[in-house]
């Protein structure tokens, strides 16, 4: 590699063992660049919540480094770890993923009223943002829905606005598409796709599903990654 | 933020949070309530007689003194001379007296020999002064006048014609059946023990008893028929058994006091009835923390019940604490989060508990004056109801503590895996 190029997740010798259990990560490296859209074929039971929980700053990373960023993640707290996944992290579950009790509207502004920088990387008023990822997902006109009212699909997309709202620098998406059948899948992929690109953003993307893979630029399977084997 | 979320939260459980809420301000509403009901009790005691600056009996202790003569209990060890009284009723420092001869009683009522004065001068609760609901005083030596409680209860009405027992006792077996009298006024309900007692004139109970000097019945012959008593131009008085004493100035009570305490020729006690009331609620007033502890128990299980109903829907909530922690929010705000949501129960609670009960005492305050004559005032919250308000308000905060720790260790523990 002639030219570093600028990394969004560095991590070298990292590996991560719950409490008195067995080692489930083992990774000598692996390199994600910023603005990279990354399929990462993680099967169950091969570490993959494990790594996410990692790049999240959720869990510690002990021992080994971790960078995201640029930023040592194993040198924060857990409340700085926390500030950080707040300001630069986008995340989207497999499903569930919006407050039961909140609006679409207040579900989708949530990250930037938690946090303030990415409150501040807005263009607009948090409702002006809010309109305009729920345009750019198509969903402008569930704003004032209650989120118990939304099929599967609708929920994947409102939670899919609310990663890229204040443009964060990562997005991860953790099998976004399981719960979607296959014509929907192809769209919210299309959908992620775009309006991450648009975000500025690097998209980490896990699935079991390979026939997702050819959609993305690199395609990366943790069991080859981890050495432990989950 | 939080605020929101949690007020969010809380009207998503709209059913729940309001019983709860709901349980909260009930027992607020008993801890704030018995709190009014104790004030109540204690100032319509307090307020049984009032206006009166000392009550003079013979000697003894200050509370049986309060007992005979004010509320109408127990039985007087001597009497005052009736020339003793009317010494003090003359003197240059007292204003005013109410002699009262007691001792006899109409079918369990209490009998009192008294004079123009008490209708003039005797005082309950702030001031107010005995009214007549129907007829006069009584002036002749047969005329009673009865407490309102005594005319409801046996169905007495002006013109009736009363006998009158000697001693306490409901059927006293030598009763004075030849010398009836007749009733001239009926008083206005005062809910004192005033309303439980049948009033006559000093001249009234001597007639009873003459011819009884002895102790004894008189023996035939020697005892007066009513018409030869009526004959009489004055039926002497020779004793009383206690009176009132308004002073001229109030400054002049204690010295009064003093006076009458050491008075050598008769034994007398004087005590200043607010003095006297005190130390007497002081002795049964402890009854009502056997109330407060009461309503401080349902406080508690009202905090247990919101505790539990947070406690359980913690397990439905595994899901959304995961996703506050996937959007960066610390253990810590999800633990602010929990407890800001029990505070707000109880804000919400206290609340409904102390508009209950200025609604319950707005709408029933009057009853309760009639059913009991217990008059709750309706003020402003007192001191010591402000710190039970604030004491719930606090333990609603620490309440919400317990889930919320537990709640902190799932989020730690779950981080944002969590298989629902």
């Amino acid at each position: 590699m002639d030219e570093a190029p600028l990394l969004c997740v560095h991590a070298r010798e990292l590996r991560f063992a719950y409490p008195g259990g067995p080692p489930v990560l083992d990774i000598p490296e692996l390199r994600i660049a910023v603005g990279e859209s990354v399929f990462l074929h993680g099967p169950s039971g091969s570490g993959k919540t494990t790594l996410l929980g990692l790049i999240a700053g959720v869990l510690k990373p002990t021992p080994g480094t971790l960078e995201v960023l640029g930023h040592d993640l194993g040198a924060l707290s857990s409340p700085a770890r926390d500030r950080f996944r707040a300001s630069h992290i986008g995340y989207v579950f497999q499903m569930f993923n919006l407050i039961p009790y909140l609006s679409v509207r207040d579900n989708i502004a949530l990250p930037v009223r938690i946090n303030a920088e990415r409150r501040r990387r807005l263009n607009g008023g948090i409702d002006d943002a809010v309109a305009a990822a729920a345009d750019r997902l198509g969903i402008a006109g569930l704003l004032n829905e209650r989120v118990t009212r939304l099929s599967v699909g609708q929920q994947q997309r409102v939670a899919a606005a609310r990663a890229i709202l204040g443009t964060p620098e990562l997005v991860i998406a953790d099998e976004p598409t399981s719960a979607l059948d296959t014509d929907r899948r192809h769209a919210f992929i299309e959908l992620l796709f775009d309006s991450v690109r648009e975000a500025g953003s690097t998209l980490l993307f896990v699935s079991h599903d390979m026939g997702l893979a050819s959609e993305f630029e690199r395609a990366l399977s943790l069991r080859d990654l981890n050495r432990s084997g989950g | 933020m939080l605020l929101h979320l949690a007020r969010k939260s809380l009207g998503n459980r709209l059913l729940t949070s309001l019983l709860t809420a709901l349980s909260i301000g009930f027992s607020v509403a008993l801890l704030v309530g018995v709190e009014n009901v104790r004030t109540g009790m204690r100032e319509s005691f307090s307020n049984t007689i009032s206006g009166t600056d000392l009550i003079v009996g013979s000697r003894g202790g200050s509370i049986q003194l309060l007992l005979y003569s004010v509320f109408g209990m127990g039985t007087p060890v001597a009497n005052i001379p009736y020339d003793t009284w009317k010494a003090y009723d003359e003197h240059p420092a007292v204003s005013w007296t109410i002699p009262y001869a007691l001792g006899d009683s109409h079918r369990g009522f209490r009998v009192i020999g008294t004079n123009e004065s008490f209708y003039e001068h005797y005082r309950y609760r702030g001031g107010q002064s005995i009214e007549l609901a129907e007829g006069r005083p009584a002036e002749g030596v047969f005329e009673v006048v009865l407490g309102a409680h005594v005319a409801t209860e046996l169905g007495y009405g002006l013109g009736e014609r009363v006998a009158v027992t000697h001693g306490m006792s409901a059927v006293g077996f030598m009763n004075h059946d030849d010398l009836p009298f007749e009733v001239v006024g009926i008083l206005e309900s005062t809910f004192t023990p005033v309303d439980r007692a049948i009033y006559v004139t000093l001249e009234g109970i001597s007639a009873i008893h003459i011819g009884w000097e002895s102790g004894a019945p008189p023996m035939p012959g020697q005892g007066m028929a009513a018409e030869e008593v009526r004959a009489l131009e004055e039926v002497p008085v020779t004793q009383i058994t206690s009176f009132f004493l308004g002073a001229e100035q109030r400054v002049l009570t204690l010295q009064l006091q003093r006076e009458i305490s050491t008075n050598e020729e008769v034994p007398l006690s004087a005590v200043i009835p607010g003095v006297a009331l005190g130390e007497m609620w002081r002795g049964i007033g402890y009854a009502e923390d056997g109330l407060r502890v009461v309503s401080g128990f349902v406080v508690l299980v009202g905090m247990l019940g919101m505790l539990v109903s947070i406690y359980t829907s913690l397990e439905a909530r595994r899901r959304e604490m995961a996703i506050l922690r996937a959007l960066g929010v610390g253990p810590k705000r999800i633990v602010a989060l929990l407890v800001l949501e029990a505070g707000m129960l109880s804000i919400i609670g206290a609340a409904l508990g102390i508009g209950g009960v200025y609604s319950g005492l707005a709408i029933l305050q009057p009853w309760i004056e009639g059913q009991f004559g217990l008059y709750i005032p309706i003020g402003a919250l007192s001191g010591i109801q402000l710190v039970f308000v604030g004491a719930v308000i606090v333990l609603g905060f620490l309440a919400g503590l317990v889930p919320a720790i537990k709640a902190y260790r799932t989020a730690l523990h779950d981080g944002l895996s969590v298989r629902v």
